[in-house]
């Protein structure tokens, strides 16, 4: 945060009110008024955006030696000798008069309004405001709230044109599809028509909005401020761990905000991560185990239904996919049971989708905070991080933007970030490990030169990586991130992988050759995702658990999985909702989910944070860490705990990475703890497989996620459900003449799977030879092009 | 040259005088605006005087003559081009022929009559602060100003005047013609360049207060005015000495007016700067010749619609912006509407509010709703409708927008005394305070014609007036992150 | 409701060429589109926000602040009669309500057969020749009502050459290619102009 004090000594001194406050050169006079207690009001002014000093309600007496002038405090850098006089008769006046004028085209609707009771101009108008409006005249009419895209409502009798949204959409969130609109007294702020507000990040417009002009559709008419009860959390919906408020009205989550984290989401959040709560909060949740009785699901008693889990695990070889959305002492629970139980263990929590363990959890670790320091470089392999990681995309975007980093992409195809990169480089599927290699030689172009340039300045590296490509063999992405972290000095690595506490599982071993504590393991737990499913499919293990794993829907190898799920002897599913692959289980445990229960979370950079419960898990669904210790003592095993706390101190003392952990400051600290991931052995490299020569004629498959897909989450989410697209396959403008067919044509594709008809469509961002779709999209299912162990998937595309 | 007072019907509104004709000289000629008619009077020598010394020297020579900003601000144009911050490139120059502030009507006579010299005062101030890249802001609604410089670019540029390597010099520099779509606030300086960076044309906030540093594109980019411009190849030919000669010390050379409103003349005249008063202006028979049918002089404006009205008490002040400061007011961009015995003040002073708050961006609040709300109220009391208390409103609505003494001009009959130029203001540029400078003047000089106009305010409204202000509150805003 | 011409198209992208980032020449291109199609159409601001690389809110948003561009039809003759203080004194309301009179529109309308569309504008800069108007932004200046009625009269015949509404100057600036500086992005320009004595480029 530029305008806040850096850990430097303060330099110099001004004079608010009559007290001394200590400033750091370059400080905003508003956000130093504050900190020393004097709250200025505003309405324009965010501390996370560029100040525009469009209100001027935060108008005050300055004299910076030339005698005092009323100057807008949130544009006033601070200086030597400043003297402030926020209370001075002029500044009084002034502040009444804008607040006076603010009102002359506010209606007078708060009793109906959302934002009624947290509203700032309400409050500063109560606080500061005549008692009375002398403005007599008919006041500005608009049609009551239009929608500007499916998930946000603009009212813009309301707007009091802060540029607040407009501001965020443009500089944060680089949409700028809402603007103001017409001039003067006219001016409103509207999109272009027919072309909705469709930003990832829309909701956090509405959090920012100082009145209400701006309110979400999940959370209309639900509440009253003083309804809200509220606890900060984590975000679990994906690795970056953005921190939270929930807030719930009568025992039921309706909000959540973002929280201004300086080490992560700085108060900003993505839609998913805003208003997927819906998913939990919603009526599909699985209330009761379930137990299976033929082809019919009957509710069991949770005693019968631990004690059949007991069964399964005890003295069996046993295989569990999954875990990443439980929290980490729900994981370390499980693991406990499991090793204490059963016969063998095999677990995975990547789905066949992620990068080598021994990669993420051995390189050096990045921070955010690292990766968006002034002056570095950041090398993205993987795919567009607008639909990965979005919150760590907007950080990333404001560093490259404000902060001077240059970003290097080597990714499938140009992404929301190839504007403002250095070096945007698109290797066609099977070359990504070649580019790399390229990259720091600087052979191969202009961009490559760039590049090699950049890695060979000195400056801070940090590699961001994760798997752009599930039609692309995961050794291709592993090595590109070796090769640059092994080639390049001053460099470390932040994962960009997706699902939720998948760092914490890994962390305690729930993938093939790591113990808990990235320790590493050569015997016992070596099978990947895989080759668990062949394990399930062929007898080779008793039992499969499910642990919020729904394989159907995630792993690339959809037969793979069916036959795992329908061959396996025993199926344990753990989950919120009844998936598709929850339905061949012979057991279904509902689960607590999101604000449901207490506990921590591991974010990409191992920063370990609070997630909190807010409300009551439905019927009978309980926490993933009580199924575990039920489990347990249903096979007359004692875990040794039986709350929370034990758990965590089970947890740090069993597992040496949780061992600092201050858990009981744990709650208190707004960034959370960042825990110590150094190894005491090294990343082997991975080599990629080699991948067929490009015979000319065929395209290249990528297959990459969109932030809205067929996913449970979003699905169960009624806001969020409706904004996946269809699956329409992408190739090239050139290669798309080249069929000579209309946009949105059905075209047949062929690959070695078959061949298939789908739509087709240009694109202005993939490279020629390459051919893209969504994964988990429906209209087409692009696992239907993939064949297990190819390095690359070649397919062929005709017009008819 | 034409006898003083003679119209040139070529040059509409223009009227020639026995003055020292620097930007007009060749206003003469029906056929001023071809290369052919400049070249065969001495154009395109004050470049070619200026390609033959270093630039630093032709710097050197503008800011020695002192050229004052025309634009309205008055801020002498050699300052203006050090404020460059050195070694950071690059550099632009925008040519603010925006104008458009009400009674002002000189810059696009210049861009229609003499478009070369303008080019010429371009290429000057180009090579002067060593850039390339000049832009030629030509205000939307002016047609003719803008085929004129269009013809006049493709000309030049034909001849090697202005492009690649200007008269084998090595010199090079495009000048790039723009134009505006409609919005007067895009004369302010830093609007004008948000303007040519295809945006809305909203002012920047101040500080920088200059664009010098951070301008177009966020580059060093200097704005000048188009009279400033066109001085250029005259000093460029004779010298800062020879312009310093003319005018005062303070005010040296000579500036365009316009004379508008009830005079018997109403006419553009390029009067000498410094000296020449507003009585000599309105009432000699080398400019105005007097108030219209010999009545007599209500009040004028002196500079512009922004500018703080004048009664008679001010005419013999001089065209010297030190001078007219300390008497309350502003010389502007070189613009005087007269009004006579029969003016009907408050419905004048609505005419210009009306302008102001037609005209405001909508970016910063007093202005966006201030500025409306001071037309319907003096709408309200124009049409009869007001009351006293309106009045009241009128000034304290104005206070908002500008905070403390708003200047106004002395006032014998009133037994007022000056307050000075300039005010406080709460809004981000002129625009608001602009929209409250007439209703003040009207109401402090002619308090009589309001009075007149409005009722007794009906006292059942005044149950109201004592009503508590609110409950103070914990003011902290949004709960979180906002 | 158009996109921009084939040849309109290679006109835009001639303009853009002359600024150093393409939305500086968003305004031009509006003038362009409006010249082609009389009005701003949503097909050409999409269009514009592709030749310039931004959205086509960014578009409306730089088209609606300014007043010369119409988002919806007007007249062939756009005739602004000014209103502001000089014209004021000297009688734009009268001249106004006579060209009301006149035209049988109000302020704001448009003559049914199309010809005319009615505006009170603001100052035109030419305030010495008062009460002034302009038809398509071309000057009449100490219009009287007689004046105004020739005028209209004139425009009706084709006795007057105004072009239509939507085109200004009618004559295009160009740059030969052989005489053109050229336009860098700002951020690729890190050194002074080549023709700048070094001693100078401090």
């Amino acid at each position: 945060m530029a305008d806040q004090p850096t850990d430097a000594p303060p330099a110099l001194t001004i004079t608010v009110n009559g007290a001394s406050v200590r400033c750091a050169p370059g400080e905003l006079l508003i956000a130093a008024a504050e900190r020393a207690g004097t709250y200025i009001p505003r309405f324009c002014h965010h501390e996370r955006m560029k100040p525009v000093g469009m209100c001027r309600m935060c108008l005050v007496d300055v004299d910076s030696g030339r005698g005092p002038a009323l100057q807008p405090s949130c544009m006033v850098t601070v200086a030597e000798g400043m003297v402030v006089d926020t209370e001075s008769p002029r500044a009084k006046r002034a502040q009444e008069g804008i607040l006076e004028m603010l009102l002359v085209n506010h209606p007078l609707d708060c009793p109906v309004c959302d934002k009624g009771g947290e509203c700032p101009l309400q409050d500063q108008t109560v606080a500061f405001g005549p008692g009375e409006s002398r403005f007599v005249e008919e006041k500005r009419h608009y049609e009551k709230p239009i929608a500007i895209s499916d998930l946000v409502y603009l009212d813009r009798e309301r707007c009091i044109l802060c540029d607040r949204c407009t501001r965020f959409a443009k500089d944060v969130a680089g949409d700028p599809l809402i603007h103001f609109i017409a001039r003067g007294n006219e001016t409103q702020v509207n999109t272009f028509p027919d072309h909705p507000f469709a930003s990832y990040f829309s909701g956090n417009t509405v959090q920012i909005c100082p009145v209400g002009a701006l309110t979400a559709e999940p959370y209309r008419f639900t509440a009253r401020p003083w309804d809200l009860a509220e606890v900060e959390s984590t975000s679990t919906v994906d690795t970056t761990g953005a921190r939270v408020v929930l807030q719930s009205s009568r025992d039921r989550l309706v909000r959540v905000l973002g929280l201004d984290s300086e080490a992560t989401n700085w108060g900003w959040l993505s839609d998913k991560e805003r208003f997927a709560y819906e998913a939990s909060a919603g009526p599909t949740r699985l209330v009761e185990p379930l137990r299976r009785e033929d082809d019919e699901f009957v509710p069991a008693r949770w005693s019968a239904a631990s004690s059949f889990a007991a069964e399964a695990i005890k003295d069996k070889r046993v295989g569990v996919l999954g875990g990443a959305r439980l929290t980490v002492e729900a994981q370390f629970a499980w693991s406990a049971m499991l090793e204490q139980l059963a016969t063998s263990v095999i677990a995975d929590t990547q789905l066949a989708d992620g990068l080598p363990a021994q990669l993420v959890l051995g390189l050096p670790r990045a921070t955010i905070a690292r990766a968006c320091a002034p002056g570095g470089v950041v090398v993205h392999i993987g795919a567009d991080l607008k639909e990965e990681l979005p919150t760590l995309f907007l950080r990333l975007r404001h560093a490259i933007q404000n902060d001077g980093v240059s970003l290097i992409e080597l990714t499938p195809g140009a992404t929301s970030l190839s504007p403002m990169s250095a070096a945007s480089i698109h290797p066609v599927p099977g070359a990504l490990a070649q580019a790399a290699r390229d990259a720091v030689s600087g052979t191969g172009g202009a961009a490559y030169e760039i590049a090699s340039r950049l890695l060979a300045s000195g400056r801070p590296v940090t590699v961001i990586g994760g798997r752009g490509n599930l039609a692309e063999d995961a050794s291709f992405a592993a090595e590109a991130i070796s090769t640059i972290v092994g080639e390049v000095d001053n460099v470390r690595f932040l994962p960009a992988l997706r699902r939720g506490n998948v760092h914490g599982a890994l962390e305690l071993g729930f993938t093939p050759g790591f113990g808990p504590g990235g320790v590493r393991e050569s015997t016992g737990n070596q099978a990947d995702a895989v080759g668990i499913l062949e394990a399930a499919a062929n007898g080779a293990i008793d039992t499969l658990i499910l642990l919020g794993a729904d394989p159907l829907g995630d792993v690339p190898d959809a037969d793979l999985a069916q036959h795992a799920l329908a061959g396996v002897a025993n199926l344990i599913a753990v989950d919120l909702f009844m998936t598709d692959s929850c339905r061949y289980a012979n057991i279904v445990l509902p689960a607590a989910g999101y604000g449901e229960v207490d506990g921590s979370f591991l974010n990409l950079e191992g920063r370990l944070s609070p997630v909190a419960a807010k409300v009551t898990p439905p019927g009978q669904a309980r926490s993933d860490w009580m199924i575990a210790v039920d489990v347990a003592m249903s096979a007359g095993v004692d875990l040794g705990f039986d709350s929370l706390d034990e758990c965590r101190m089970a947890l740090s003392g069993a597992v040496g990475t949780f061992a600092p952990v201050d858990w009981s400051g744990l709650a208190r600290a707004e960034d959370g703890q960042l825990l110590d991931l150094t190894r005491d052995w090294v990343p082997d490299l991975v080599p990629a497989v080699v991948a067929p020569p490009l015979d000319g004629y065929g395209l290249r498959l990528v297959v990459d996620r969109t932030l809205w897909d067929l996913g449970t989450m979003v699905q169960e989410s009624p806001s969020l459900a409706g904004l996946a697209n269809d699956a329409v396959l992408s190739v090239s403008r050139e290669d798309f003449e080249r069929l000579g067919v209309a946009p949105g044509s059905e075209v047949t594709v062929t690959s070695s799977t078959g061949t298939h008809r789908m739509a087709v469509q240009s694109s202005d961002t993939l490279p020629r030879g390459a051919a893209r779709l969504p994964f988990r999209h429906a209209g087409f299912d692009a696992r239907r092009l993939l064949a297990a162990g190819e390095a690359v998937i070649e397919i062929r595309v005709s017009a008819n | 040259m034409s006898p003083a007072g003679t119209a040139l019907p070529h040059a509409p509104g223009f009227i020639a005088n026995d003055t020292p004709r620097i930007v007009t000289s060749r206003f003469e000629y029906e056929d001023s605006y071809t290369l052919e008619r400049y070249l065969a009077t001495g154009g395109y020598e004050g470049i070619r005087a200026a390609l033959g010394r270093p630039p630093a020297e032709v710097h050197g020579e503008v800011r020695d003559a002192t050229v004052l900003g025309r634009g309205g601000a008055g801020f002498p144009a050699g300052v203006k081009w050090g404020f460059m911050p050195p070694n950071v490139w690059p550099r632009y120059l925008v040519v603010n022929g925006d104008e458009s502030e009400p009674g002002t009507y000189k810059d696009r006579l210049l861009m229609e009559r003499d478009p070369h010299q303008l080019i010429e005062g371009c290429l000057i101030a180009c090579y002067a602060v060593g850039l390339s890249r000049c832009f030629l802001y030509i205000r939307g609604e002016m047609a003719l100003a803008q085929e004129r410089v269009a013809k006049a670019l493709n000309d030049a540029y034909a001849a090697g005047y202005v492009g690649r390597n200007v008269l084998g010099s090595g010199f090079s520099v495009d000048i790039v013609l723009h134009w505006g779509a409609g919005a007067y606030v895009v004369g302010e300086e830093t609007a004008l360049i948000e303007s040519l960076e295809g945006n809305r044309g909203m002012p920047r906030l101040k500080p920088p207060y200059f664009p010098a540093a951070i301008g177009l594109y966020g580059k060093p980019t200097i704005v000048n005015n188009v009279e400033t411009l066109a001085n250029l190849p005259w000093i460029l030919n004779n010298g800062a000495a020879a312009y310093k000669a003319i005018g005062t010390e303070t005010s040296p050379g000579t500036r365009m007016v316009a004379v508008s409103g009830h005079v018997e003349r109403p006419g553009v005249y390029e009067i000498i700067n410094g000296t020449t008063t507003f009585r000599d202006l309105l009432y000699n028979d080398e400019y105005c010749g007097g108030i219209r049918g010999g009545r007599a002089l209500k009040a004028f404006v002196p500079g512009g619609g922004s500018a703080p009205w004048f009664t008679p008490d001010q005419l013999d002040l001089p065209f010297e912006g030190s001078q007219i400061g300390p008497q309350g007011s502003m010389l502007g961009s070189g613009a005087v509407m007269v009004m006579d015995e029969t003016t009907d003040i408050p419905k004048a002073a609505l005419s210009l509010t009306r302008f102001y708050a037609h005209e405001s961006c909508g970016k910063c609040v007093p202005c966006r709703e201030g500025g409306t709300w001071l037309e319907r109220i003096l709408s309200r009391v124009v049409d009869g409708n007001g009351t006293r208390r309106d009045l009241d409103l009128l000034l304290e609505v104005g206070a908002s927008i500008c905070p403390g003494d708003f200047p106004h001009a002395s006032n014998e009959r009133l037994g007022l005394s000056a307050s000075p130029f300039p005010y406080q203001m709460t809004t981000i540029c002129f625009v608001g305070p602009s929209a409250f400078a007439p209703v003040h003047s009207a109401l402090t000089l002619f308090p009589e014609e309001f009075e007149a106009r409005v009722r007794d305010d009906d006292p059942s409204d005044d149950a109201s007036t004592d009503r508590p202000k609110g409950v103070p509150v914990e003011l902290k805003g949004l709960t979180h992150g906002g | 409701m158009s996109r921009l011409n084939a040849g309109n198209e290679m006109l835009a992208r001639e303009i853009i060429a002359r600024y150093p980032l393409p939305k500086s020449a968003l305004i031009p291109l509006l003038h362009l589109a409006q010249e082609q199609d009389g009005h701003i159409t949503n097909d050409a601001m999409e269009h514009l926000a592709e030749l310039v690389g931004v959205t086509p809110a960014e578009v409306l948003g730089t088209c609606s602040f300014y007043e010369m561009f119409k988002l919806a039809p007007t007249g062939r003759y756009l005739v602004n009669i000014c209103g502001t203080m000089s014209c004021q004194l000297l009688g734009a309301d009268e001249l106004l309500h006579h060209a009301e009179h006149v035209l049988g529109v109000a302020v704001g309308g448009t003559t049914d057969d199309g010809r005319f569309t009615l505006e009170k504008a603001e100052c035109q800069a030419a305030c010495t020749e008062a009460p002034c108007l302009q038809v398509n932004y071309r000057h009449e200046y100490r219009v009287t009502p007689s004046d105004f009625d020739r005028l209209v009269a004139d425009l009706r015949s084709g006795a007057r050459d105004i072009p239509e509404h939507g085109t200004l100057s009618r004559v295009r600036q160009h740059i030969p290619a052989n005489r053109s500086v050229g336009a860098v992005p700002p951020q690729q320009v890190t050194g002074p102009p080549e023709w700048l004595p070094t001693e100078e480029a401090k």
